[in-house]
């Protein structure tokens, strides 16, 4: 119905390896990228932008930081908040000690410290594999968070340790930052990034050092032997990791919550996109967005449905509803299809694309 | 089937991105949105609060009629005490009612930080009593902030005048420790408590308490063993607080030199201790108990026919009056707000001036049947504190009671250090402070 592919051939190579080599896919995406460029600023309230897409997004881009990392090159890590925070802070640092620094150039910056950083947490796995590298990157996430708890100079010495993102325009006087950005504007600014960012993470995991990170999760002896470099090929994958999570904390504090403490990046945010990584799929772009979808969209929908559909639920009796129910899901979609929603799509996709004439 | 999936979709979809939040709305009523947490780990400490919050405006209604006629509603969201939902939750109200949502309590110190910015764009006044930021204060560079009646500074003053003053009057030598919960929250009175060391000479140490504070054994090896101080003072929080306790009388620390902040000083920090607590001291915001003309009321109108949000026996609660007291805060300044603007639903903006101008006396509060349980305040465009004063209060194994009068925080101290610190706030968000004249 959806997929008609009779007679489209690709008469090039470059037509063949095209990141989405069918057509229709090609229209879709065009589709959502107008959607979420043009249809959602226009009508959605302040509500659903502000509580929804950009939480959505920003999750979604440190998801995807995760899935190059745990998903493609196989190195579970429990550092993801530590990563954000120090992407968060850095941005704040470079901010407030160079105001006049381009707010890409920051968000670039910052990200490319975390990546420092992120190498140098990663320095263990060439040694340390499987659950023992989550416990060594676990590490990373207490130290990352008790050393901006510890000291002042992180957070230019406020006395409550907290940052608060300064208002910063892309050009002109069009603020992108801060509570006094217009929210549009913090959402179509955000939304580019994530555009950018993610296509280029699609385009390293199609290409050689994707290859290179698939080779050493699936074997890295045999990857070694084949002459893949492990230290070289895992550590970049931190670098590249790291680098996304930087800028999604950054993103965090300055786009989202405009003030934020440690805390907000504690243990607890690192298994909130695990969980988005493994429920999205492991290995798989499109999968960061479902599974940034289903944790954080998902409570927040089953929280709201009782009072959009006039029902008056006591709060207590309705968040731990919202606690099951979300529990139960998880379970039902882990049981179903325990590769997550990614492949879940993919069987979808494939069944339209021989529909109604399945082999 | 499929085309049936697909429209219930869609719908699912323009209800979700609209937002068309029905929700049936009176004209002539005061919307005021209720930030609380019934579930998640802080549970215990949340409920007692969203209880006397709910119950003191529902009393209102019964009782006058709302404020000058026009009646209070109100509407819960459960943030779990999490700054991601809280901000949720914020956005979800901030709208309802005639005029939107006329002033808001985060009930954290996260959400507060995350709401700061955010109410000021939209012009809604945030109340973070008793907690949040202390540089808040400062009203030319945080307009929709109030810290009333004090701030965790003005806390950690009063401890102090109060060890001072059970230690005959000087502080040198002494050895003063801070047991904190390692957050924004835990580290608010630290640079207090460093300023009025120089001052007074005593010595002060700090224990960091790592979330959620379940793992405190070295800590207390160190004060009850190692360092001994004659006092020590606790910014902890929920379950923090009565581990605390009992690994300090594990190490055989005296509980009447042991004081915790406002936050440190419920019932269910207390109880879960046992015996160990009896003597724990606490500072107080306001009166415990339920014997209050407005608690009267409250059980009269509401638990008499049996509309009260709680169990009867809990109404009188440390945490269910601080709910009470932060709703009687909220709708003197209403009132304030209404003798200027008229009486009707008010904005957020209207409300701020109120807030501001308001001037909550000993007449007033007794009219209000609050009498002795909280201090006269009085707020200004430049002190958004207002003067509240603390007291000690300890526990005896049964109920917390006063133990002293009222402290004056020594704000001369204080406030230049809230300028300093908003001033930097305000240097790094390219603020201009407003002129308070």
């Amino acid at each position: 119905m959806f997929y008609r592919e009779a007679g489209q051939f690709h008469t090039s190579y470059i037509a063949d390896q095209a990141v989405f080599p069918i057509p229709v896919d090609r229209i879709a995406i065009a589709a959502f990228a107008v959607i979420a460029a043009v249809a959602i600023p226009m009508l959605g309230n302040e509500w659903f932008l502000s509580t929804i897409m950009l939480p959505f997004l920003i999750f979604a881009l440190a998801a995807i930081g995760l899935n190059i990392l745990t998903g493609y090159c196989g190195q579970l890590s429990l550092g993801t908040g530590g990563f954000m925070a120090t992407g968060a802070f850095a941005a704040f640092k470079l901010s407030t000690a160079f105001p006049d620094l381009h707010i890409l150039i920051v968000l670039l910056l910052s990200g490319l410290i975390a990546a420092l950083v992120g190498i140098a947490f990663g320095l263990p796995s060439l040694r340390i594999k499987g659950f023992y590298l989550a416990v060594a990157t676990l590490a990373a996430q207490f130290f990352l968070i008790w050393m901006f708890n510890k000291y002042g100079w992180f957070t230019n010495y406020s006395a409550s340790g907290v940052i608060s993102a300064p208002p910063r325009a892309i050009f002109g006087d069009l603020l992108v930052t801060s509570s006094q950005a217009s929210l549009e504007a913090r959402y179509l600014f955000a939304l580019g990034i994530v555009v950018v960012l993610a296509i280029a993470a699609k385009n390293m995991a199609r290409s050689r050092i994707g290859r290179m990170w698939m080779a050493i999760r699936d074997m890295d002896i045999a990857a070694e032997i084949m002459g893949i470099r492990p230290l070289r090929t895992k550590l970049s994958a931190f670098a590249f990791s790291s680098f996304y999570c930087g800028i999604a904390g950054a993103m965090w504090a300055f786009l989202h919550t405009g003030t934020v403490e440690p805390l907000a990046f504690d243990v607890n945010r690192s298994f909130q996109i695990l969980f988005m990584v493994i429920i999205g799929g492991l290995g798989s772009i499109l999968g960061s967005f479902f599974g940034a979808a289903f944790i954080v969209l998902l409570p927040i929908m089953l929280n709201n449905a009782p009072g959009w559909l006039g029902y008056q639920v006591p709060t207590d009796l309705l968040s731990h509803v919202e606690f099951m129910v979300f529990g139960v899901l998880i379970v039902f979609f882990l049981i179903v299809e325990p590769a997550g929603f990614a492949r879940l799509w993919q069987i979808g996709k494939e069944k339209l694309r021989r529909w109604p004439f399945p082999y | 089937m499929k085309a049936k999936t697909l429209a219930l979709a869609a719908v699912a979809l323009t209800i979700g991105v609209t937002g068309t939040v029905a929700t049936a709305q009176a004209e002539g009523e005061q919307f005021i949105p209720a930030l609380v947490y019934r579930s998640g780990p802080y549970a215990p400490n949340g409920i007692p609060f969203a209880n006397g919050f709910g119950d003191y405006l529902a009393m209102l209604n019964a009782r006058d009629g709302g404020v000058n006629g026009v009646k209070i509603v109100t509407e819960e969201c459960d943030t779990g005490y999490n700054t991601d939902r809280g901000v949720e939750c914020y956005e979800r109200l901030k709208n309802n009612g005639p005029t939107g949502a006329a002033v808001v309590n985060p009930l954290s110190t996260g959400i507060t930080y995350a709401l700061i910015e955010r109410a000021t764009a939209d012009k809604i006044p945030v109340i973070s009593m008793g907690y949040g930021r202390a540089d808040a204060s400062d009203g030319r560079v945080f307009p929709y902030v109030f810290t009333l009646p004090a701030t965790y500074w003005a806390g950690a003053d009063v401890a102090i005048q109060y060890i001072q003053e059970q230690e005959g009057g000087s502080l040198k030598g002494k050895k003063i420790a801070l047991v904190y919960h390692d957050s924004a929250y835990g580290k608010e009175p630290i640079a207090t408590l460093e300023a009025l060391a120089a001052e007074k000479g005593y010595t002060f140490l700090k224990y960091p308490v790592a979330h959620p504070g379940l793992e405190q054994k070295a800590t207390w090896l160190q004060i009850g063993r190692r360092d001994r101080p004659d006092w020590t003072l606790m910014w902890g929080w929920g379950v923090m607080n009565s581990t605390a306790i009992k690994e300090a009388a594990a190490v055989g620390y005296p509980m009447d030199k042991f004081i915790g902040v406002w936050w440190s000083g419920a019932e269910p920090d207390v109880r879960p201790a046992g015996d160990a607590s009896k003597g724990y001291k606490s500072l107080a915001l306001h009166g415990p108990g339920a014997d209050s003309k407005a608690h009267a009321d409250i059980l009269k109108s509401l638990y008499d026919a049996g509309k009260g949000l709680a169990e009867r026996g809990a109404v009188g609660e440390v945490l269910y009056n601080r709910g009470m007291i932060n709703a009687a805060y909220m709708v003197e300044g209403i009132r304030t707000a209404q003798a200027r603007f008229g009486n009707k639903p008010l904005s957020g903006e209207q409300v701020q001036w109120g807030l501001e101008n308001m001037e909550y006396t000993e007449a007033e509060i007794e009219k209000d049947g609050l009498a002795g349980l909280i201090s006269p305040i009085r707020l200004s465009c430049l002190d958004h504190e207002g003067g509240g004063k603390a007291r000690i209060q300890q526990w005896d194994g049964e109920k917390w009671s006063f133990i002293t009068d009222w402290y004056e925080p020594n704000r001369g101290m204080l406030r230049p250090m809230y300028e300093a610190s908003a001033a930097q706030y305000a240097k790094e968000q390219n603020l201009t402070p407003r002129a308070c004249s």
